[in-house]
């Protein structure tokens, strides 16, 4: 393989993506774009906090207030507080008299009458409990499994990165080869003596640099304050991934490019490939809710693994050992449709 | 001299078309060769199975003394070759297209510039090559067959769909790479052309070779007649007619026309007359040799 070949044409291809402010623009910012949708949509997980409407004070409240869990709208008139349950704009309303708690609750929001239910009784017997002085019977001990809160940010970073690799990568493959089988440049780089691996190796080393830096990127914006994304101490294991998932998105790119004759029918081609992928590989929304048949296809998709990979290793704080599964199912990806790309390759219409 | 490429019987059909149907041809070295005819002819056919991109049926190619098919690199980078489509990487400037081909054969990059002062795109050097016109583009694309210093050149109607002015351009980018000794193998449509620029010429149509010579030679080899024409009413037609060595005469609104085998007795005798308004002298052409073989007029 000669070096100055290797170098120029990796240089080539990354000026004519660079120059291409189209592709440019859909490869690397409208992935991008999504991050910051998302992210602010889904937002600030605080918002979520039900409100609960109280009249009276006293230990009770203070321990409801503690729990961070609820947030409290102190109202001076029981019928107001209530007024407000029956119209539907909160969920519960306390009402204190002394010692006597009545809680209030809408039935017909199950999940927050559940939570509303749930959290009050606790405080309620935690308060019973220590009235009576004697020590707790039972000892429990509450701690997150994840570094920090999960907030929407800490999913959809993994997860929309990995998508925006799977379309640079599978897009920048599949139309640079049907634009230079059409432009006859592959007949052309056939008449001078450089071998197909090296023209090959050159595309796949700029689909990977891409790859990298679509990952600063996405991962530099997800830290700032707005996404307030929290990375996990073994993020850079996320590396072998990134190239791993490059190249089993590369080799589908392949594949589009040996099949489709115009840039158009590859973009297509593309996009019914790569857009259900996303879906059912849980890049913009946890995949753990849907049915098992769903799932066990899912489970078929390289973008889920290194979805899974990438939310381990970013987020979750897995070590090395998460790593196994992704990368074996990725490498293996990688060997059969690559292999179905070289079968059916042609240099020119 | 030794030849730099030997073609021999070769043939080549898709289903039922017989693309290429026994040609056989040799180019010397340092000579300009032009393969002719008219579109789907066979010549790019040819012309590829020649550079190795395609294999002939049968026949044998000897491109400076080795079988180009299959894919031989070591021949490879003796041999130029440019497209008939322009081929050229995405988004990049002229000086960029020529860098990236040299960097193919291992060629440095002082190279390019050089390329562009012989084909004439100096000023181009930093235009990106979608933003070239069209005989710009052909010059480049030709650049870029030469950027390795090749032996042998082949161009596939490099002066197709070029307005005149780019044409005469590409002429002399032509001639400036015969003087640097290569030799050149081209097809063109063009016949006129191929007439002025080749040493020898191969007309070819359906397939076959017609003819096959220096232009000249395949002219002189017709035993044309010279045509005279003159202004209408120069002379009675009955006059001209009665001419010592006139054929035939003729006269419309446009030209009175007289041939002849002896077109310089005429022209004297014309001359003494004083007859000489608006004359023109046509001899034969290229198109009349492809006419003389297939008795069809010649149709780019």
């Amino acid at each position: 393989m000669s070096t100055t070949a290797f170098k120029s044409l990796s240089t080539a291809m990354f000026k004519g993506f660079v120059r291409d402010k189209m592709s440019l623009f859909f490869m690397f910012f409208f992935p991008l774009m999504f991050l910051v949708v998302f992210g602010l949509l889904l937002g600030d997980s605080g918002e979520d906090k039900i409100k609960i409407a109280v009249t009276g004070d006293g230990p009770v409240v203070a321990a409801l207030d503690q729990t961070g869990a609820v947030e409290i709208q102190r109202f001076d008139d029981e019928r107001a507080a209530l007024a407000k349950v029956e119209d539907g704009d909160l969920p519960a309303a306390i009402i204190l008299r002394g010692n006597a708690i009545q809680l209030r609750f809408a039935a017909s929001d199950q999940v927050a009458a559940g939570t509303v239910n749930g959290l009050v009784s606790g405080v309620v017997d935690k308060l019973n409990l220590s009235a009576t002085g004697q020590p707790a019977a039972f000892s429990l001990q509450q701690q997150p499994v994840e570094d920090a809160s999960l907030k929407p940010i800490q999913y959809l970073t993994p997860g929309i990165l990995s998508w925006g690799i799977s379309i640079s990568a599978v897009f920048g493959a599949a139309l640079t080869m049907v634009s230079w089988r059409k432009k006859q440049v592959l007949r052309r780089i056939r008449l001078a003596p450089v071998s197909a691996f090296t023209v090959l190796t050159s595309r796949l080393t700029v689909s990977v640099g891409i790859a990298i830096v679509q990952a600063i990127t996405f991962v530099l914006v997800a830290l700032t304050p707005p996404f307030g994304l929290k990375l996990s101490g073994s993020w850079y294991l996320a590396l072998p991934l990134l190239v791993l998932g490059t190249l089993a998105f590369f080799a589908i790119g392949m594949l589009v490019g040996a099949f489709c004759k115009t840039e158009e029918a590859a973009s297509g081609a593309a996009n019914i490939l790569v857009m259900p992928m996303s879906f059912l590989s849980g890049s913009f929304f946890p995949i753990e809710n849907a049915p098992g048949w769903l799932q066990a296809v899912s489970q078929a998709l390289p973008l889920r693994h290194m979805n899974d990979g990438m939310l381990d290793v970013l987020v979750r704080g897995k070590g090395i050992e998460a790593l196994l599964l992704p990368c074996s199912v990725l490498i293996a990806f990688t060997a059969v449709v690559g292999f179905a790309a070289a079968k059916i390759f042609r240099w020119e219409d | 001299m030794t030849d730099a490429v030997v073609v021999t019987d070769i043939r080549k059909s898709y289903g039922d078309l017989n693309a290429v149907d026994g040609v056989s041809f040799t180019v010397a070295e340092g000579e300009f060769f032009g393969i002719l005819g008219p579109n789907g002819a066979g010549k790019t056919t040819t012309l590829e199975i020649v550079e190795g991109l395609r294999e002939p049926d049968s026949g044998t190619v000897e491109l400076l003394g080795v079988n180009p098919w299959p894919r031989n690199p070591e021949l490879l980078p003796r041999v130029g070759v440019q497209l008939q489509a322009s081929s050229f990487f995405e988004r990049l400037t002229a000086r960029e297209q020529l860098e990236t081909f040299g960097s193919l054969y291992g060629v440095g990059t002082a190279k390019a510039g050089e390329m562009l002062e012989l084909v004439g795109l100096t000023d181009k050097a930093d235009v990106q090559e979608n933003k070239l016109s069209g005989g710009q583009r052909q010059r480049l694309s030709i650049a870029c067959a030469l950027v390795h210093d090749p032996d042998v050149v082949f161009l596939d109607e490099p002066t197709a769909a070029l307005d005149p002015q780019a044409r005469r351009n590409l002429w002399d980018v032509l001639r400036a790479i015969q003087a640097r000794g290569k030799t050149i193998v081209y097809t063109t449509h063009y016949l006129d052309e191929a007439e002025i620029l080749c040493d020898r010429v191969a007309i070819m149509d359906r397939g076959k070779v017609l003819a096959l010579d220096s232009p000249a030679a395949l002219v002189r080899g017709l035993d044309a007649p010279t045509r005279i024409l003159l202004q209408p009413g120069a002379l009675p037609l009955d006059t001209a007619r009665e001419l010592e060595g006139v054929d035939t005469a003729a006269e419309d609104e446009v030209s009175l026309t007289i041939s002849t085998r002896k077109p310089a007795r005429v022209l004297s005798t014309l001359a003494e007359r004083g007859t000489l308004d608006g004359l023109q002298v046509r001899t034969a052409t290229l198109e009349d040799v492809f006419l003389d073989h297939t008795g069809r007029e010649y149709r780019a």
